[in-house]
């Protein structure tokens, strides 16, 4: 053993081979601990549709619900409302809602199924705060201008009663419009846009 | 030979521990010149001890379940016995452990601790920051009250703005589509193991680091340039024990005084250590209608809300935290102390501080127009001071620094 010499060169080889395999094995161990922090199937499941009934829903009100653990508004727009939201066009960033933000169906000029009735996902496309609903025209502390809408608590964006956002706020886009279909005229079904049935 | 005398011989045998207490406590020299900036090291050691123990005791109490989380920290408020002193001493620890690090840092800007060859000893230190924030964010969501839920929503959002991957992010780090219990409890997780751990790691490699190097001094000069010829040890060095042992003892003993008139007069400190809103059970539908981070934390976040562009703020706010990181090789001057700095300095210095703390109260304050142009500005001077720090710490007049401490 001890007259023999030693051979550099296979040492290297085998300690490059040994690191390489280790390192392929510590990283795929590592898959499974970060996969166990995605979503359970349980959260998965828990984002099933959900019924409002707005047959209670007086005009110019708004009804909060739960949905996949989100805020959901609808709101039962006034015709006075409807008729102030086109003059906001030249304020907005995305007045025609250009970006993918509700389903082709609300890609509208009220972000709507019906014009009277709102439904959208009440989470600030900026950092998820949860925006005030503010539909006092020229509200003191937003000037005389202000249309009405919604105003974020957390870093002020804000958005119009088709939560529609305005230019030169932090928040990049519209708020979000989910899927949903009327069962009937009282009855909104959060979630689910199929047909038929 | 004493009985004590024989057994520590036998430890030291089998184990260094005289010669561990003589490098890092009875024959460490430290420079004699300490002045009362450095109280804030040991201080903040001794925070991070309390809050450790306090934290495991709190934990021997409360529920990391969404449905019980709240009402497990009332329990613990009003059923267990001391509780509310355990509670009050944790919460308030958080606040200290950021007071006394914030004027930790301030003594190495002033000093210039971080310079040359202890840039490590400043990059660990800012490891160290970063941990212990992402300790106390998580920490503060555990009560699971208004703001716990909702400042959680907005910090984890911040990483949906990354281009790509953000929102996949995002949802990895919620475990879910909102902040929800798979986030309070994979935050408690955290919270009480896994950054503890980072946190005491860190200790000790920026002590390691600090007790390799030696300390810095109010002079800013090196003390091991002057030693004795004989015993080799540095001529204005004094020995850490028991000379700055007796000393940090006189420190924690005020630190002590003012925390406890905290935990016992003022342990909400009037909504800044804990938020009135907190009192508030989490609601994920309804965002409270001012919402503002800890006092900590509100700094960044007005440097956030200052850009109007969601990804630009995300950036310029993760930049105002790295780039302190860079300071050491930012800093170009021939001097290290603010003794011996030019106005140049001193005026930069200055005006950073009070935008920093302008920035603090901004992040605490509502958005109108005024607040918002104000904390531009603000944010500006700001980086201002680190990227032009090359330029002014250059071309500033400096005072000859002495070959001696001068005490």
């Amino acid at each position: 053993m001890s007259n023999q010499q030693v051979d550099r060169s296979k040492r290297r080889f085998l300690i490059a081979a040994t690191t390489a395999v280790g390192g392929v094995a510590g990283v795929a161990v590592m898959v499974p601990f970060v996969m166990s922090m995605l979503p359970s199937e349980r959260a998965k499941a828990a984002g099933a549709p959900v019924d409002v009934d707005i047959s209670k829903l007086e005009s110019g009100m708004l009804l909060a619900v739960a949905w996949q653990g989100k805020p959901v508004w609808v709101v039962n727009r006034t015709k006075e409302m409807l008729a102030r939201l086109p003059k906001n066009d030249s304020f907005l960033l995305d007045p025609k809602s250009e970006q993918p933000q509700q389903p082709e169906y609300c890609k509208n000029e009220w972000r709507s199924i019906k014009p009277e009735f709102l439904v959208v996902v009440g989470i600030c496309t900026h950092l998820g705060c949860s925006p005030t609903f503010r539909k006092e025209v020229g509200a003191a502390d937003l000037g005389a201008d202000w249309p009405g809408g919604w105003l974020c608590p957390c870093h002020g964006s804000k958005y119009d009663l088709a939560a529609r956002v305005f230019k030169d706020v932090p928040a990049p886009l519209n708020m979000d419009i989910p899927p949903y279909k009327f069962v009937n005229d009282n009855l909104i079904l959060v979630g689910d846009d199929s047909k038929g049935a | 030979m004493s009985t004590m005398q024989k057994f520590v011989g036998w430890i030291d045998e089998r184990f260094p521990l005289t010669a561990n207490w003589k490098t890092h406590l009875s024959e460490y020299y430290a420079p004699k010149n300490f002045n009362f900036w450095y109280f804030f090291g040991s201080l903040a050691l001794l925070v991070l001890v309390m809050q450790i123990v306090t934290g495991i005791f709190l934990t021997m109490n409360y529920k990391p379940d969404a449905a019980l989380a709240f009402m497990s920290v009332e329990y613990i408020m009003r059923d267990v016995d001391w509780g509310w002193l355990i509670r009050y001493m944790h919460s308030t620890g958080a606040s200290m452990f950021f007071v006394v690090v914030y004027l930790h840092m301030f003594r190495g800007l002033m000093y210039g601790s971080y310079r040359k060859p202890r840039e490590l000893i400043w990059v660990f230190g800012m490891f160290l920051y970063l941990a212990l924030m992402a300790e106390a964010f998580m920490g503060y969501l555990l009560p699971w009250g208004q703001m716990s839920y909702w400042g959680a929503q907005v910090i984890i959002s911040l990483f949906g703005a990354i281009p790509v991957i953000g929102n996949d992010l995002s949802l990895w780090i919620r475990g879910d589509f909102v902040v929800s219990d798979a986030t309070l409890n994979r935050f408690f997780a955290f919270h009480v193991i896994a950054l503890p751990l980072v946190l005491v790691g860190l200790v000790a490699a920026h002590i390691i680091a600090l007790h390799e190097v030696g300390s810095n001094n109010p002079d800013g000069i090196e003390i091991k340039k002057h030693k004795d010829p004989v015993t080799h040890i540095p001529l204005d060095g004094i020995p850490f024990h028991p000379y700055y042992t007796v000393k940090d003892i006189m420190g924690v003993v005020v630190f002590l005084m003012i925390f406890s008139a905290i935990v016992f007069f003022a342990p909400t400190f009037g909504g800044w250590f804990i938020e009135a809103n907190n009192f508030i059970p989490a609601n994920p539908l309804k965002t409270p209608p001012h919402i503002e981070p800890v006092w900590y934390f509100t700094p960044f976040y007005a440097i956030l809300r200052a850009v109007p562009d969601k990804f630009l703020g995300v950036v310029a706010m993760g930049a105002s935290v790295v780039i302190m990181f860079f300071l050491p090789w930012l800093d170009r001057s021939k001097v290290k102390s603010i003794r011996y700095r030019g106005t140049l300095y001193k005026s930069f210095l200055t005006v950073f501080v009070i935008s920093f703390i302008a920035l603090g109260y901004l992040g605490t304050q509502g958005v109108t127009v005024l607040t918002t142009n104000l904390a531009r500005g603000f944010s500006v001077i700001y980086f201002a001071f680190f990227l032009l720090m090359p330029w002014y710490t250059k071309i500033d007049k400096t005072k000859p620094e002495p070959e001696r401490v001068t005490g």
